[in-house]
């Protein structure tokens, strides 16, 4: 149920985000999704990838500080107020947001990538509620079209 | 104006005597009440009989910092607890501080030699002096302090932290001396400027120490101010404030000689240096009660001279300082030792210990920044949890060193690994 998203630390530096991007590119990993961000003095890029793995074993070797972490990424309907029913579940069983974003899926619906306070509990309330969550096998293979 | 005038103008002839005297009485006095002294001696098949005069200076062991670590708090001191009227304490070279303390003849002395500083700058019973050094621990303070009201002046003890209501106090006391250390001092003329009371101001001279500057400061300093500034050495171990300043022929610091007996060597070899050769400054202390120094290593790079002074004091000069023999750093006036951050960080456990400390003068004012690597084992991926190791790393990083410290998180492995010694330091501030 959960997904591993590969987080790396970067330092706000010329070149530091094409060096990462250009790891990942030589492992031929693609990126399904990522949202990057940053304060005065350095940046965390998080991302979706389509093999975790490997992806932080580069990174690593590169000598970037990297990690696996576990987040869920819920579907919902591109209509305006579903993203808002989604955080009143989570709000109302108590449960606190650290970050989100989105996983686009071109047009169709969508998935909401998050790390929540207790993401155990997140996914209880939440198919409780009859939400389907992402698994990780589809959320690593989606927005990948293979390589050229 | 020349305070002692018997002292400060004594003939060079009449000086030896009185050093060597002294310097007997000093040696009898470590050698009967410090342990430490008196184990060096017998080491080195030495008693006090063999010391007969300044000529025997060099037989004598050397002091250092590490020295008075090893025997923290109190153990180099000469005199019962009941005679110690006073304590002050500096950063060590690793967290432990630098104990000193004095007997009330020692803070007479200390006062004395602030007191000729003052004087040879001008100021007088008729000046009122905003003294801006921290008060409290650090010498700097409480030493210009003591001295100011010896002389009679009238002392407004501003200690640091409040620069707006230095410079109210400055225009409506119409304050005509200041103390402080340069770096606030350029600070403190900013801050005038912006309020545009740069030209109201009375102040006809400034104590300047506590930290190196350059000629080029004192200048935009007097040009600025339309005041005379004066440059004050010492440091903690031999007295604070007061062991050497100097006049208005502006050339070398007299050190007052009656009281602290000079030397310059060579840092690797200790070997004396010729009259004008640089090399580290080494002081014994020849009155001192409460904790006597023998050839105490300042580490302070400078020469000496023993030319007659335009001023007609007789005291020897040594020139602005050249620099460290050692990795210390003065910023805002606080000694900081990269072994210090080092120690902290290793101790705190939640960083790598590979850091590198940027030293730069920002508005004037000295600025210290800690690069820390993130390491992984501490890594979070939530920005909050960054800040948090961030916040923590720089208040335990301000505790240790008394100052104020920007921490800023790099990448692992950024910062230069190098065989043998690390460059830990950069320092931006162009002093020397």
């Amino acid at each position: 149920m959960f997904i591993k998203q590969l987080s790396v630390f970067i330092e706000n530096k010329e070149g530091r985000l094409e060096r990462v991007t250009y790891v990942l590119k030589e492992r031929n990993i693609n990126i399904a999704s990522f949202s990057l961000a940053d304060t005065a003095e350095y940046g965390m890029l998080r991302m979706i990838v389509s093999d975790p793995d490997e992806g932080i074993r580069a990174l690593k070797e590169e000598g970037f500080s990297a990690k696996l972490t576990d987040v869920i990424a819920v579907k919902i309907p591109q209509r305006p107020g579903t993203l808002n029913k989604v955080l009143k579940i989570l709000h109302d069983a108590g449960l606190s947001v650290e970050y989100m974003y989105t996983l686009a899926t071109a047009g169709k619906d969508t998935s909401i990538i998050m790390k929540a306070s207790d993401l155990t509990k997140a996914v209880e309330v939440l198919t409780r509620e009859g939400y389907e969550l992402c698994k990780a096998k589809e959320a690593y293979e989606l927005n990948n079209n293979g390589s050229k | 104006m020349i305070w002692n005038e018997s002292k400060e103008c004594m003939s060079r002839d009449e000086l030896h005597n009185l050093q060597s005297a002294r310097l007997k009485k000093t040696v009898n006095h470590v050698y009967h009440n410090v342990e430490f002294y008196r184990k060096k001696m017998q080491q080195m098949g030495l008693e006090p009989g063999d010391i007969n005069g300044i000529e025997d200076l060099h037989k004598l062991p050397f002091t250092t910092k590490d020295d008075l670590r090893d025997n923290y708090p109190f153990g180099l001191f000469a005199v019962p607890q009941s005679q110690v009227v006073r304590i002050h304490a500096s950063s060590g070279t690793t967290g432990k501080a630098t104990v000193v303390g004095y007997t009330r003849r020692d803070i007479e002395i200390w006062q004395e030699c602030v007191t000729r500083v003052l004087a040879m700058a001008g100021i007088g019973p008729n000046d009122k002096i905003q003294v801006a050094y921290g008060y409290g621990l650090f010498t700097g303070g409480l030493g210009l302090h003591y001295g100011a009201e010896n002389l009679g002046a009238t002392v407004v003890p501003m200690s640091t932290g409040n620069t707006q209501r230095l410079i109210t106090m400055m225009e409506d006391f119409e304050v005509t001396a200041i103390a402080c250390t340069p770096s606030y001092l350029l600070h403190i003329i900013e801050v005038l400027e912006e309020a545009g009371k740069i030209d109201r101001v009375k102040l006809k001279a400034a104590i300047c120490g506590a930290e190196p500057w350059t000629e080029n400061m004192r200048k935009e300093i007097e040009s600025k101010l339309g005041l005379n500034a004066y440059d004050i050495y010492g440091l903690s171990e031999i007295l604070g404030p007061g062991v050497a300043a100097d006049c208005d022929v502006h050339n070398g610091l007299h050190v007052y000689e009656d009281h602290f007996l000079p030397e310059i060597v060579n840092p690797d070899t200790l070997e004396p240096c010729k009259e004008g050769e640089t090399g580290e400054l080494v002081i014994t202390t020849l009155t001192k009660e409460a904790l006597p120094l023998l050839r105490y290593r300042t580490k302070d790079l400078t020469s000496i001279s023993y030319d007659p002074c335009p001023c007609g004091r007789t005291m020897a000069r040594i020139s602005k300082f050249k620099g460290r023999s050692d990795d210390m750093l003065i910023i805002r006036g606080v000694n900081v030792f990269p072994s210090q951050v080092e120690a902290a960080l290793l101790e705190m456990g939640e960083t790598s210990p590979h850091y590198i400390m940027i030293v730069d003068r920002v508005n004037n004012l000295d600025v210290l920044e800690v690069q820390v690597e993130v390491e992984e084992r501490f890594f979070s991926d939530e920005i909050k949890e960054l800040e948090k190791l961030n916040k923590k790393i720089s208040s335990v990083l301000q505790s240790t060193l008394g100052l104020s410290v920007k921490v800023t998180l790099v990448e692992p492995k950024t910062i230069a690994r190098s065989e043998g010694k690390a460059k830990r330091v950069i320092d931006k501030r162009k002093l020397i």
